[in-house]
């Protein structure tokens, strides 16, 4: 996947060289081992800041809301059905945007790698498998599956499911992989464990937000949780508060998360919320036989009413 | 100045007598982090470590504290009337910090006790408190404390500062609180080694820091031009107004007071507050004079690299802990940031054509 850069500069540069486009969002290189930046291009001189690697986790569709300029983006497969959710919602236009599609063999995970190493980590370097980590004292090579982050690990969309051009050709989708294996652990908890779980998960939580802020789902203009004419949740530590941050954000994602772990990989403390939204997710699936962004011509599954919706909830 | 050895057996029976007078406060592993936490009795700060995620500015200034209470009860003979909240100010110590973290307090101290304000809540928690510093050997290649006016040895701020000798702790105290807290302890050996462990000492750590800051044109450089640099918006693309480099910034200043009513008893309480939330600035008009990303990423780089070193002329607001940086989750470093305004040149005004 890192030999992609070359291709993705190529193409940068022919888009922005054609004024077929006034902007490519990408990545350029991080100043720290395992992080790329998010970044634009405007003109092809700054078209080599480009790269991709297995640190491009960040989800590019968040920058895309309420753009006017005519964009080329690289998608992974979960940003790709995440543009789809932006344009099913009218938060762009489908002619705005030049889609280049990359085939994605998974993100590394960042904090992970870190606990598997003793020592500061100074160099990360990849190849298609293999992920090498240099500290001051040592070298340690990972096979990048052991090392994935778990939404990655648990991916089916590898895939763009839209695009207008792609990187590279498609690669193999990942079959056979159960997706819920801890969702249904919890399912199957009393509700005193299950509160004993929940207050244990989200107890590290800052509210700094950033998992709400690197999500393209959440674009309210105003967040529920920023509302101050009427406040609808207190601003402090208080665990409840937190709570109520937490579910009332993951409804708002139901029917709409394509998992793409952007939420988890900002989180400062390593919080792993998306086990919120896969639950809604697997319920999606389970009551609608619906997954998101796959498709431009439909509903999505809470923007819709049919008959035979199941309707058990309603006593 | 007096310089003590405290042998680690004497250190650990140290901190059980000093317990008895004293809350003590500490970096603890908790999962796969250290971070600053009240020490039960018995449990000792674990000095092994890098910089914590989090600084222990919340000793001083926590993320929430309630300030005010009242009740909204009108049997009462005192409702609607607000009582200050009890806040335990006992004599406490935070063991174990680090010279960036000590620094930083003081530069915060700027803005929390002035000669026209003086910030009650902040004060009466600095003023019971005791900081033990602990010499850091080991910098992360993110940290730049000695070219943000601070250092691995760095006393400032510090009632105490130590250093890790392998079998010994070498200390030194400033002040007379370091004193009384040694004193309770029973820390009283006065040293063989002479005060230069501490010079090789801290040759060697500064030694080792591998990240560098330049800082010399911020003062001069003009406000306007800077606020006006075209970098801002390539700066802040990637930013997701998180506001976790202000949340773990031992500098970051920045609260709101919020009301928090329950039935019928209520609260006043100060929450941290952050440059980078959209509602940071908003007017009660409902006016925002910082509405777009880029103005509030602006905001942020701005007040510690500029307007704090225009106001206070002691350098920029930042101790070069590197956590901004570490902990952002789309990499937007401070270090890049004050290279592109330290280095900014605005470009010559129009020249006639000749
Ligand atoms: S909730 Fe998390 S995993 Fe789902 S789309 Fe948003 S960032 Fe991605
Ligand atoms: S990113 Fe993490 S710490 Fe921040 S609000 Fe979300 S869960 Fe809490
Ligand atoms: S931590 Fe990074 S992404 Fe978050 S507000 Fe700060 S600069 Fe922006
Ligand atoms: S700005 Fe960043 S490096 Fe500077 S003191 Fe704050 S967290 Fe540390
Ligand atoms: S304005 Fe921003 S940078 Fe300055 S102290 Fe407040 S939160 Fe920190």
């Amino acid at each position: 996947m890192s030999g992609y850069t070359e291709k993705m500069r190529e193409i940068a540069g022919r888009l922005l060289g054609d004024c077929s486009v006034q902007m490519v969002i990408g990545f350029r290189k991080g100043t720290l081992p395992m992080m790329n930046e998010p970044c634009f291009v405007t003109n092809p001189e700054q078209v080599p800041s480009l790269v991709w690697d297995s640190n491009c986790g960040i989800n590019l569709a968040n920058y895309l809301t309420n753009r006017k300029e005519k964009i080329a983006v690289f998608a992974k497969g979960c940003d790709s059905r995440n543009i789809v959710n932006h344009i099913v919602e009218n938060k762009i236009k489908r002619d705005q945007l030049h889609i280049v599609g990359v085939p994605c063999t998974g993100m590394i995970d960042k904090r992970k790698i870190t606990g598997m190493v003793n020592g500061e980590i100074l160099e990360t370097t990849e190849t298609e498998d293999t992920i090498k980590v240099r500290t001051a004292e040592a070298e340690t090579l990972f096979d990048k599956r052991e090392v994935l982050q778990q939404n990655c690990a648990l991916c089916i969309h590898r895939n763009p499911v839209i695009f207008d051009e792609m990187v590279a050709d498609p690669v193999a989708e990942q079959t056979d992989i159960d997706r819920y294996a801890d969702v249904r652990k919890i399912e199957e908890m009393d509700s005193k464990e299950k509160w004993q779980f929940f207050d244990d998960l989200l107890s590290p939580c800052i509210r700094c937000y950033a998992c709400r802020n690197a999500c393209p789902l959440c674009y309210c203009p105003t967040c529920f949780v920023d509302e101050s004419k009427p406040q609808w949740v207190g601003k402090g530590q208080d665990p409840i508060d937190v709570r109520t941050f937490h579910f009332l954000r993951a409804y708002h994602c139901a029917g709409r998360c394509t998992d793409c772990g952007a939420c988890q990989r900002a989180c400062p403390v390593g919080i792993d919320m998306r086990l919120l939204t896969r639950k809604l997710e697997k319920d999606c699936q389970e009551q609608f036989g619906w997954e998101a962004g796959l498709s431009l011509d439909q509903r999505p599954a809470l923007d819709v009413y049919q008959t035979n919706d199941p309707g058990d909830f309603i006593k | 100045m007096t310089l003590l050895t405290i042998d680690k057996d004497h250190w650990t029976q140290g901190l059980a007598a000093a317990a008895d007078h004293y809350r003590l406060f500490g970096p603890v592993k908790e999962k796969d982090q250290h971070q600053f936490k009240a020490l039960e009795k018995g449990r000792l700060p674990d000095l092994d470590l890098v910089n914590t995620r989090l600084s222990p500015k919340d000793l001083v200034f926590p993320q929430s504290e309630i300030m005010l209470t009242y009740s909204l009860d009108e049997s009462r003979e005192d409702h609607h009337i607000m009582k200050e909240a009890h806040t335990d100010h006992a004599p406490r110590a935070v063991v174990g910090m680090r010279p960036c973290d000590a620094r930083a307090i003081q530069l915060v101290k700027l803005n929390f006790d002035t000669p026209d304000v003086k910030d009650p809540y902040w004060l009466k928690a600095y003023e019971a408190t005791t900081f033990i510093g602990m010499a850091c050997d080991t910098p992360l290649s993110t940290c730049f404390c000695t070219s943000a006016g601070c250092g691995p040895y760095n006393a400032e701020g510090l009632d105490i500062l130590m250093m890790d000798r392998g079998e010994t702790y070498l200390a030194k105290i400033f002040t007379e609180k370091g004193k009384a807290f040694a004193d309770t302890a029973g820390w009283n050996q006065a040293t063989p080694e002479a005060a230069e462990a501490f010079v090789a000492a801290k040759e060697a750590a500064e030694a080792k820091m591998v990240s560098t800051i330049s800082t010399d044109n911020l003062a001069d450089t003009d406000l306007l031009d800077l606020h006006g640099a075209p970098f801002w918006d390539d700066i802040a693309f990637a930013c997701l107004n998180c506001g976790t480099c202000t949340f773990t910034c031992p500098t970051c200043w920045c609260f709101d007071i919020q009301d928090e009513v329950q039935g019928k008893s209520g609260v006043r309480m100060k929450n941290w507050d952050s440059c980078m939330f959209p509602i940071f600035t908003v007017h009660t008009t409902g006016h925002n004079p910082r509405d777009t990303k880029t103005q509030r990423v602006r905001q942020r780089f701005m007040h510690k690299l500029k307007y704090f070193v225009d106001k206070y002329q002691t350098g920029i607001m930042c101790v070069g802990c590197g956590r901004c940086v570490r902990q952002c989750p789309v990499n937007i470093d401070i270090r890049r940031v004050c290279e592109l305004m330290n280095s900014f040149k605005p470009a010559d005004a129009c020249v006639a054509q000749g």
